[in-house]
């Protein structure tokens, strides 16, 4: 009887065995599918980047909304400057472009969109320092 | 350095960008709000150094040294009369920064982790194909603004038959070209693509007339945020979207404000055909109604005795460069105990606020300038309303004269203020060709001179 439940246990403990190698050899293999095609398993989870960009970006103009309509109209101009230089920001897009190391078609566009992003973000921000630092109150 | 931890750089620099937005509700905090975004900018930019895998220093110093010094010696250079010309400039290079980094994303997609050459996956090919777009039409929508407002081509609409309907064809086609370059990858289509939405760009800003121009540089830079903000998506960047949005909505709010002071809609804008300089066709008519014409002894006797002056200035006293002089007048006439304020049309001068900065630089105090609303009332108890440079933003029969082409736009109440002095050059009619009633006016003695010299013929008397 005893002899009975042994056999019994070696047969279920064996199985577990068994059972945890196949549950390891599913992972790697899920790995490395999971490797290969590039895709890390947590992104599967959370919304696209797609729907986080838009989330951002709609979130964004309600501030820009906000934000802009309490600048007062005298300063509309420098508004623009600043609105101007800031766009610039793109150059974050040109700089990896750019910054590859090599000097291929990309690297060339990259450069001149450097260059150009570089024009506005100098000259963007120092005509806007001009016209506010123009604005002066009243001498009493 | 993480690309989490880059995000959150990220996050500050947006946030310092609405900082320096933020700053611009008071000329006494702008000047801070301007260091926050050029901190903004510096952040973003070192961010991005650090996060490259290898970085070709060379190349970009090069880029940043050379357009930073054009750009540094451009602004310093820059005439105030000149911010439109120049702000219509800067975002034709926004432009066309947005089609290049596309078309690098394009051909080198595996730097911007977005896939391999021919292999880009579809939602960052949608997003890149609009950035692009947008980019070109920017870029060369701007120029001919630019070329526009510079005087190198006539500021007159150019119109010819069938014009809305080839816009919208090239419009249309813009979307086939896009979803043939998603479905086929096809750099063929990348650069029709482009090409198209370039002469897109042309062709949506030259029917747009001179008088227009205000709306036109807001609406640009309303686009050339958007095309960062596709940039942005293409990227996966958070910060390009987040400021591609505030630039976006500044520039249609902006578009927005100056289509109201012009009683226009938005889409009668865009479509064009108004705002061509006419002058000749209009003014005839009434030939014989009669004026009264002063000198400037005259206005100088006239103002000293007032109490209470409201000068009121457009773009007319900025061509003629007559803002110093005009300051100097009012110096004279406040150490005479006279109050003198300035009234301030929405759509005085050639962008939004561009008058209010022409005034800063002739040290005119910013708090004795006023906007249109906070104003107008105040006509009634005004002794003399001296016009400088403006017309049309003061035409009464924009209130009275359903038949008249300005009919409904907002103007400044100035046939309120018990004598008006009106300076012009000719009797020949406004911007827009509109007959003014306002010169006819028991009230109105017309001062017929360039507006610089009659400033300092009426500086000359009030001295003597």
């Amino acid at each position: 009887m005893s002899e009975k439940l042994i056999d019994q246990a070696i047969d279920l403990a064996n199985q577990a065995r068994a059972l945890s190698d196949g549950a390891a050899d599913l992972a790697r293999e899920a790995a490395r599918v999971g490797a290969e095609t590039g895709a890390p398993l947590a992104e599967a989870v959370g919304p696209s980047p797609l729907v986080t960009g838009l989330t951002v970006f709609v979130l964004a103009i309600f501030v820009g909304y906000h934000v802009v309509w309490r600048v007062t109209p005298a300063l509309h101009s420098p508004l623009m400057g600043v609105t101007n230089a800031i766009s610039s920001v793109i150059i974050v897009g040109a700089l990896i472009a750019a910054g590859t190391g090599g000097y291929g078609f990309s690297e060339i566009m990259g450069f001149i969109a450097v260059t150009l992003a570089s024009v506005n973000i100098f000259g963007g921000f120092l005509v806007t320092h001009r016209m506010l630092s123009m604005f002066k109150k009243k001498q009493r | 350095m993480s690309h989490d931890l880059a995000a959150l750089f990220y996050l500050v620099a947006s946030i310092c960008f609405i900082l320096a937005l933020r700053g611009l509700s008071h000329p006494e905090t702008s000047r801070g709000g301007l260091r926050y975004g050029m901190a903004g900018m510096a952040i973003a930019v070192l961010t991005t150094l650090f996060i490259l895998p290898e970085v070709n220093f060379v190349l970009i110093l090069a880029g940043v040294i050379v357009g930073g010094s054009i750009g540094t010696m451009i602004a310093l250079r820059i005439q105030m009369t000149a911010l439109p010309q120049l702000v219509a400039a800067f975002h034709s290079l926004v432009g066309l920064a947005a089609v290049l980094v596309a078309a690098a994303a394009f051909y080198n997609p595996a730097a911007y982790g977005i896939g391999l050459p021919g292999d880009i996956k579809a939602a960052s090919l949608i997003e890149m194909s609009i950035g692009a777009a947008i980019g070109a039409i920017t870029f060369t929508g701007s120029i001919v603004a630019f070329a526009k407002l510079q005087g190198l081509v006539s500021g007159k609409p150019v119109v010819f038959p069938m014009q809305h309907w080839l816009n919208l064809a090239l419009g249309i086609l813009t979307v086939v070209l896009i979803v043939w370059m998603v479905a086929g990858q096809s750099a063929t289509a990348f650069w029709l693509l482009v090409l198209l939405t370039l002469l897109l760009g042309v062709l949506i800003i030259i029917p747009i007339g001179g008088a227009d121009m205000p709306v036109v540089i807001s609406m640009l830079n309303s686009y050339s945020g958007w095309a960062a903000a596709g940039i942005g998506f293409t990227l996966g960047n958070n910060l390009l979207i987040i400021t591609g949005a505030l630039v976006g909505s500044a520039g249609a709010i902006l578009s927005y404000i100056m289509c109201k002071g012009m009683n226009r809609s938005f889409f009668s804008v865009i479509l064009g055909g108004f705002g061509g300089e006419s002058a000749a066709a209009g003014g005839g008519g009434d030939e014989d109604r009669t004026y009264r014409q002063g000198a400037a002894e005259d206005a100088a006797f006239l103002m000293r005795n007032a109490e209470k002056v409201i000068i009121i200035p457009g773009y007319g006293m900025a061509v003629a460069q007559a803002q110093h002089a005009l300051r100097e007048m009012a110096d004279l006439l406040k150490k005479e105990g006279v109050e003198v304020k300035y009234a301030i049309h929405p759509v005085a001068g050639r962008m939004p606020g561009h008058m209010n900065v022409l005034l800063a630089e002739a040290n005119v105090p910013y708090d004795e300038v006023f906007e249109m609303d906070e104003i107008n009332r105040e006509f009634s108890e005004t002794d003399v309303a001296f016009v400088i440079g403006a017309n049309d933003v003061t035409n009464p029969s924009a209130k009275t004269d359903p038949a008249s082409p300005i009919y409904g736009m907002p103007v400044l109440d100035v046939e309120k203020a018990q004598n008006v002095l009106f300076v012009k050059r000719s009797m020949a009619s406004g911007y827009a060709g509109v007959d003014n009633p306002l010169f006819y006016m028991d009230q109105t003695m017309m001062l017929l001179a360039d507006a610089k010299k009659m400033c300092e013929d009426i500086v000359k008397s009030l001295e003597a």
